[in-house]
């Protein structure tokens, strides 16, 4: 890894300027995008106009509380004081042991540890978008935004596409690994401030690379708006490992979507932490499009205060022979709601799929609520589909067992919570991250 | 004959009133029934589009045979009694059948059963007998359990009911013998729209069973109920239906139980014919220690769908339900499950379990689950699971090895599938539901 600030020189300027913009203001049209870039902004800022804001009558917004979308508060661009830029590269720390790290605030790229000159040799790309869009107009283009949100939120895509000024380009080639993890920082700072994180992964044959996207407030208490994307394209063989830490602050409303195409015989395995945020909605579409390949959907809200988080899902085989296993499991407390929207769908002739699905629900308190609509929609036979759905609460046994050791009853409960999540953290199979995610669970337990 | 004609307009309405010699009550309540039912949209947003092949101006929303009604096995039209034969349904039971209380389309046709379970002093009538002579008890329930407005085809219901029973269980009276329906189409592009009001007062039991068939037609047809029961305090109400309507009819029922405390509300459903039948029995727990069950078994062959499913709305303490629903895909056919459990919030002590299995036999057999779970706080526990699977190809070849072929192999192993639930089934309702199954499976393999 090398360290490696005059790149932040080089970068192509972005489209934002130093006076935020008003989010409903559409794109700014300045900045230094290609024609092309800038034209397909253009539509889909149409689009974002033309598309109806959803209503909980919408299937996919079931259960959902659409009231907080409310755009109107939210700015974009603006510039950022050094005060601040020290404080979040001061506090942007996560993994010990990386191969590179980009960190985003507001959009804009602030620190830059590039990989290093083998893995460049070799023909890793890790490259801000702007810059990506250039110098590797063909890759680039052939992938950005090529993948339609299907699970509700086309209206936001679109936002995020008109409104998109950086973000993450990382292409691993053919054959090539890449051992130590890549980490992003996006961070939200200002009031009513907002941000459009991106990243784009495009792993070729054989490939493997592991990624964990951080989202961050630097001032918990102030109001803002994210709206991100990322597409994982993952390669005949490749192994991607993908992890978004989100930790909004308290009144972020945010919306995520991910679509991930896993080609023949490639796994992916994603794994998402919900711990900030005022409403956090999150839509994972994963395609088996090739046989053998298999596709991990992880996930975990620790959800408190009045916060809503809204998972949507698509497991989505379309070719034979393919698997895949979703896990998504929530704590509740205080008056939290969460919802799980989610599908197997099984297109005709993907037969011998192998297609799991679990959610589980511990509600720790009495106004929490969880909804489950775990769903299936099964087109091919030969195949093995199961799914599952519990909403519980602590188990009286287990708590009455660790007091019998002289546990207290709440440092109790927060072990049982702890051991409830954790099944989904082990199944990472990564130390350091799976520790560096137990930190911020227990950080959230212990700060609330 | 009586007749409404084709279409739906307030001077059906008005005629309808008058053949049946409505109250003004009644005849207000099919009138707000007919506006919401004009007002509210079909629920494609999240239905089948298949609701919009319905031409509801070419359908005919009344029609009575004006006949006496009829009293002894001879009169029972020939038809009816192949179909009794076709399901295999033994003499003796026939015989019973004579008795009960039959749908000739709007109408109710028998009756004999009314004077044994009359002695016991439960009241087994039709709608419209029930609705003119017993308002003091009907009128309190009626369309209470589900409003006119619930959706859109129970206010096509309100609006244009008639045939039904209504059923009054007197406080501590358990009915010994199941009280039967019998509900058949058989004029082209009419609609069915029968309201069954059944309400069981403290500590009763009751059975009831409906079977329908239609002979097919070349044109769609409706069939559009609504049934509500009411379990008072410590009440058992069991429903049980067969639903055999031919490959043309829509069938698109509100079912819903209202059980108080410590009453238990039951539906077994089972659904093998019809076009798209959308029906999900519902229980509303509504005192504590209630109880709600469903049992659904669903058949879907080819250039069918059947969308079927349960809510249970949970509405006090301590209250337990219980989803088991079973589905098979054949041919071309689609089967769904559309569920709600619903656990609202400072209540102690719920349980839901909701078991779901698809079995899809064809490669082009379609299944889907769609279940939707709400709980709130602690205290309560719910879980659901479903699995996908087919029949398993080893099975097959023990028992061809046997020497059965591939046909008898295929259906002994479906009806495998789903015998732990028929066998919650009365004796001669599993006897026929086997060979229903028979029947379907017919050339779906080979």
């Amino acid at each position: 890894m090398r360290h490696d600030s005059t790149v932040l020189d080089e970068a192509i300027e972005s489209g934002l300027t130093n006076v935020p913009r008003a989010i409903l203001s559409g794109p700014a049209g300045s900045g230094n995008f290609p024609d092309w870039f800038r034209d397909q902004q253009a539509a889909a800022w149409k689009q974002f106009q033309a598309l109806p804001n959803p209503t909980r009558k919408d299937q996919a917004w079931r259960f959902s509380n659409v009231g907080l979308l409310d755009l109107t508060p939210f700015k974009f661009g603006g510039a950022l004081p050094d005060k601040e830029r020290n404080a979040i590269l001061e506090q942007s720390r996560g993994l010990d042991k990386v191969a590179a790290r980009l960190i985003f605030a507001g959009d804009q790229l602030i620190e830059r540890d590039v990989v290093s000159d083998q893995l460049k040799k070799r023909g890793v790309i890790f490259q801000p978008l702007e810059r990506a869009m250039v110098e590797h107009r063909e890759l680039f283009r052939k992938h950005f935004m090529s993948q339609p949100a299907i699970l509700g939120s086309a209206k936001f895509a679109a936002l995020h596409q008109a409104l998109v000024s950086s973000g993450t380009f990382l292409y691993v080639p053919r054959g090539v690994e890449i051992e130590l993890p890549i980490e992003i920082f996006h961070w939200l700072h200002g009031e009513n401030a907002s941000v459009f994180p991106h990243l784009l992964l495009v792993t070729d044959e054989l490939a493997k690379v592991t990624v964990i996207e951080s989202f961050r407030s630097l001032d918990r208490q102030a109001s803002g708006f994210a709206c991100g994307v990322n597409d994982l394209i993952t390669g005949p063989g490749a192994k991607v490992t993908y992890i978004c830490a989100q930790n909004w602050g308290t009144n972020v409303v945010a919306l995520q979507m991910n679509t991930t195409i896993v080609d023949h015989d490639a796994s992916a395995m994603s794994l998402n932490l919900h711990l900030g945020g005022k409403y956090s909605r999150f839509e994972s579409l994963s395609r088996l499009s090739g046989e053998g390949g298999r596709s991990d959907l992880l996930a975990i809200s620790v959800a408190n205060g009045t916060q809503e988080f809204d998972a949507r899902t698509l497991q989505d085989h379309v070719s034979p022979h393919t698997a895949s296993d979703l896990l998504y499991k929530n704590a509740l407390d205080d008056r939290a709601r969460t919802t799980f929207g989610g599908l197997i769908r099984v297109e005709p002739h993907a037969h011998f799929t192998d297609a799991y699905q679990k959610v589980r629900n511990l509600l720790l308190s009495d106004d929490s609520e969880a909804n489950s609509m775990p769903g299936l929609e099964i087109l091919a036979d030969n195949v093995r589909c199961t799914h599952g759905a519990t909403s519980g609460q602590v188990d009286k046994d287990e708590l009455f067992y660790l007091r019998t050791r002289g546990i207290p009853v709440s440092v109790a409960q927060r072990l049982i919570v702890s051991g409830f999540l954790n099944e989904v953290i082990q199944r990472l199979d990564h130390e350091a991250i799976a520790d560096h995610l137990r930190r911020l669970v227990d950080d959230k337990f212990a700060n609330g | 004959m009586r007749d409404a004609g084709a279409g739906l307009s307030e001077k059906t309405i008005h005629y309808i009133s008058d053949v049946k010699e409505d109250p003004d009550w009644v005849r207000e309540f099919r009138l707000r029934g007919l506006k919401t039912f004009l007002e509210k949209p079909l629920p494609t947003h999240w239905a089948s589009k298949d609701l919009e092949a319905i031409d509801f101006d070419k359908i005919r929303y009344y029609l009575s045979p004006g006949t006496a009604t009829k009293s002894s096995w001879d009169e029972v039209p020939e038809d009816i009694k192949r179909t009794f034969e076709r399901l295999g349904i033994p003499e003796q039971e026939r015989k019973f059948l004579a008795g009960v209380e039959a749908q000739f389309d709007s109408e109710a046709v028998y009756s004999n059963i009314k004077k044994a379970v009359g002695e016991q002093g439960v009241i087994f009538v039709g709608s419209t007998e029930g609705l003119k002579n017993h308002p003091e008890i009907f009128r309190k329930w009626f369309g209470k359990v589900i409003p006119i407005g619930d959706n859109k085809f129970s206010a096509l219901n309100s609006a244009v009911f008639s045939g039904g029973s209504f059923i009054y269980v007197p406080p501590g009276v358990k009915v010994k013998h199941p009280l039967q329906a019998y509900f058949r189409i058989n004029a082209e592009n009419f609609g069915q729209f029968e309201r069954t009001l059944i309400i069981a007062d403290e500590g009763s039991e009751v059975t009831y069973m409906e079977g329908c068939t239609a002979p097919k037609f070349n044109t769609t047809t409706l069939h559009s109920a609504v049934v509500e029961l009411v379990a008072l305090k410590g009440a058992k109400i069991q429903y049980i239906t067969v639903q055999n309507w031919s490959a043309n009819v829509f069938n698109l029922v509100t079912k819903r139980g209202l059980a108080h405390e410590n009453a238990e509300v039951k539906w077994i459903d089972c659904n093998i014919g019809s076009r798209l039948t959308m029906k999900y029995p519902s229980v509303i727990m509504k005192g504590r220690k209630a109880r709600g069950e469903v049992l659904s078994i669903a058949l879907a062959n080819d250039g069918q769908h059947q969308d079927t499913g349960a809510k249970m709305i949970h509405a006090a303490d301590e209250t337990t339900s219980n989803i088991i629903s079973k589905s098979i895909s054949i041919g071309k056919g689609r089967a769904t499950y559309r569920g709600l459990v619903h656990v609202p919030k400072h209540l102690k002590n719920c349980k839901n379990n909701t078991e779901c299995d698809a079995l899809l036999i064809n490669a082009t057999s379609r299944t889907d689950t769609y279940p939707a779970i709400t709980v709130r706080g602690t205290g309560n526990a719910v879980q659901h699971e479903a699995s996908v699977s087919q029949v398993s190809a080893e099975q097959i070849f023990y028992m061809q090895q046997r020497g059965l072929t591939e046909a008898q192999a295929m259906s002994l192993s479906v009806n495998g599938f789903v015998n732990d639930l028929v066998r919650q089934f009365p004796m001669e309702y599993s006897v026929e539901l086997k060979r229903l199954i028979e029947l379907e499976m017919e050339g779906s393999v080979g």
